[in-house]
């Protein structure tokens, strides 16, 4: 098979789960009228498969930071952070991100997935191990191939496994990162960062925590899964996107180690890339103090998730284990998955379809992300619709 | 790690593979795990986790880069169970 079969072989599989002029995967936005409803084709819809969890995506705030960035310093940077790249607004979002965190050290990436292949590939190494959660997003895969280091899994959130694996690794703990996610991607569950935390220290690991889902979301400033659990001392990395609750392109690690300001001349995804434009850094820098001030948005964000777990829980449908912003509804196979996809946006709701292998253990996910904009009306309105769907498609 | 355990590990696999295909392919040494068993990446995954569990071992992901046949799966748990 040469190459361009391969592509042939993946189209063909595509094809065979997704039947002609269904577009589930990239499908255009036209317009955007607001952080909870667009125009796809010729429909107005609700959003619900966006991640603007505290719904900013049209602060005032954000967008005249932005303009002002725009006015004063042009586009783009036009070079790596280790050239030209490096303004004093991104020297000011780092020492804002580090002052967060209460740590000394922070390192702004141009994306949240280069925030994950930079920071691990910069810490660990060939004769390094990182032992990950299988449920792990894609940057962390993609970050410990790129740092040659010796990859192992474990269960998803389970404890027993995990400390099963560490126990084999004998001396070679002191050389491992454990790497575990805030809240995860596909169910919308939380880590058990307690847990976590005893066996690091009792095995004498290193542990990066990536909270790019739950940065805005737990907490009392909306520090994510540290400040909810207290332990933001125990973490020595903390990794996150801006592509989230803060609704701009970007990624960031902090630290108490000084350590990783040494990343900024090792790391291949922070040198070898353009920096994040100045309109990027600014509305991200705004975005942060309204996430940090944000109490009330974060009140409303879990009214809203609590009230769409609930309904499509009393439905029946399966979920993931926890409330959150993210809510999966877990189906049989793919060709319910795209059933219920598509009768979601007829009734002008879009939500995301994830089909294998990109969902844990051969599952088909219809997953929405809840944000604090939605109004009561709208949750509602999309709990019915799910409920009607349910009768239509997945009552025997 | 003897002989007898390297078989061992084979009739375990071997097993362990016919639950998993729906490929009538007779299971041998030298057969394709993908290409001729059609298991797919996330069953052969899983299946990883359940040997690991059964021969008290971890297999490091990378490892399995270069793993295609029954036997090269087979080799490779032989080496890291000798190595423990």
């Amino acid at each position: 098979m040469n190459l361009l079969e391969k592509l042939d072989a993946a189209a063909a599989v595509r094809k065979s789960l997704l039947p002609d002029g269904v577009g589930a995967f990239g499908i255009p936005i036209e317009e955007v009228y607001s952080a909870t409803e667009a125009r796809i084709g010729d429909r107005r819809v609700l959003l619900l498969g966006t991640n603007n969890y505290l719904g900013l995506t049209f602060s005032p705030e954000c967008i005249q930071a932005a303009h002002e960035a725009l006015d004063t310093e042009g586009t783009g940077t036009t070079g790596s952070r280790m050239a030209n790249g490096s303004y004093s607004g991104h020297r000011a979002l780092e020492q804002e991100f580090a002052n967060f965190y209460e740590c000394c050290t922070g390192i702004v990436f141009t994306t949240g997935y280069q925030a994950n292949l930079g920071t691990i590939s910069g810490l660990v190494g060939r004769g390094d191990t990182v032992l990950i959660d299988s449920d792990s997003h894609a940057s962390i895969y993609d970050g410990c191939i790129l740092s040659g280091a010796e990859i192992i899994r474990f269960r998803h959130n389970d404890m027993i496994d995990m400390e099963k694996r560490l126990r084999r690794l004998g001396d070679r703990t002191t050389t491992t990162l454990i790497i575990v996610e805030g809240i995860y991607s596909m169910l919308g569950d939380q880590a058990p960062l307690a847990e976590i935390v005893q066996l690091k220290n009792k095995y004498n690991c290193t542990l990066l925590l990536d909270e790019a889902h739950s940065l805005g979301v737990l907490g009392e400033t909306g520090q994510g899964l540290v400040e909810k659990t207290g332990l933001l001392k125990e973490i020595d990395f903390i990794t996150g996107t801006f592509s989230k609750s803060l609704c701009s392109i970007g990624g960031f690690c902090v630290s108490n180690h000084p350590q990783l300001d040494q990343l900024r001349y090792i790391s291949h995804p922070y040198i070898f890339t353009a920096s994040p434009s100045p309109a990027t850094i600014a509305s991200t820098r705004a975005a942060l103090k309204l996430l940090r001030n944000g109490s009330n948005l974060r009140k409303q964000l879990w009214k809203n998730c609590t009230q769409l777990y609930t309904h499509l829980n009393t439905v029946g449908y399966r979920l993931g284990p926890e409330p959150g912003p993210v809510i999966a509804a877990i189906l049989d196979n793919p060709r319910q998955a795209l059933q219920l996809w598509h009768g979601l946006l007829e009734h002008n709701i879009y939500v995301n379809l994830i089909l294998p292998p990109a969902a844990p253990d051969g599952k088909s996910l219809v997953r929405c992300s809840v944000n604090a904009a939605h109004t009561n009306e709208q949750i509602a309105h999309v709990g019915a619709t799910f409920e009607k769907l349910y009768q239509q498609f997945l009552v025997a | 790690m003897t002989e007898c355990n390297y078989d061992e590990i084979m009739q375990l696999l071997c097993d362990r593979l016919s639950t998993l295909t729906s490929s009538e392919t007779a299971i041998t040494a030298d057969t394709n795990l993908i290409s001729e068993l059609s298991i797919d990446s996330i069953k052969l995954l899983n299946l990883i986790m359940e040997i690991e569990d059964s021969f008290d071992i971890s297999i490091p992901i990378n490892a399995l880069a270069d793993v295609q046949t029954v036997h090269e799966l087979a080799s490779l748990i032989s080496r890291i169970k000798s190595a423990h």
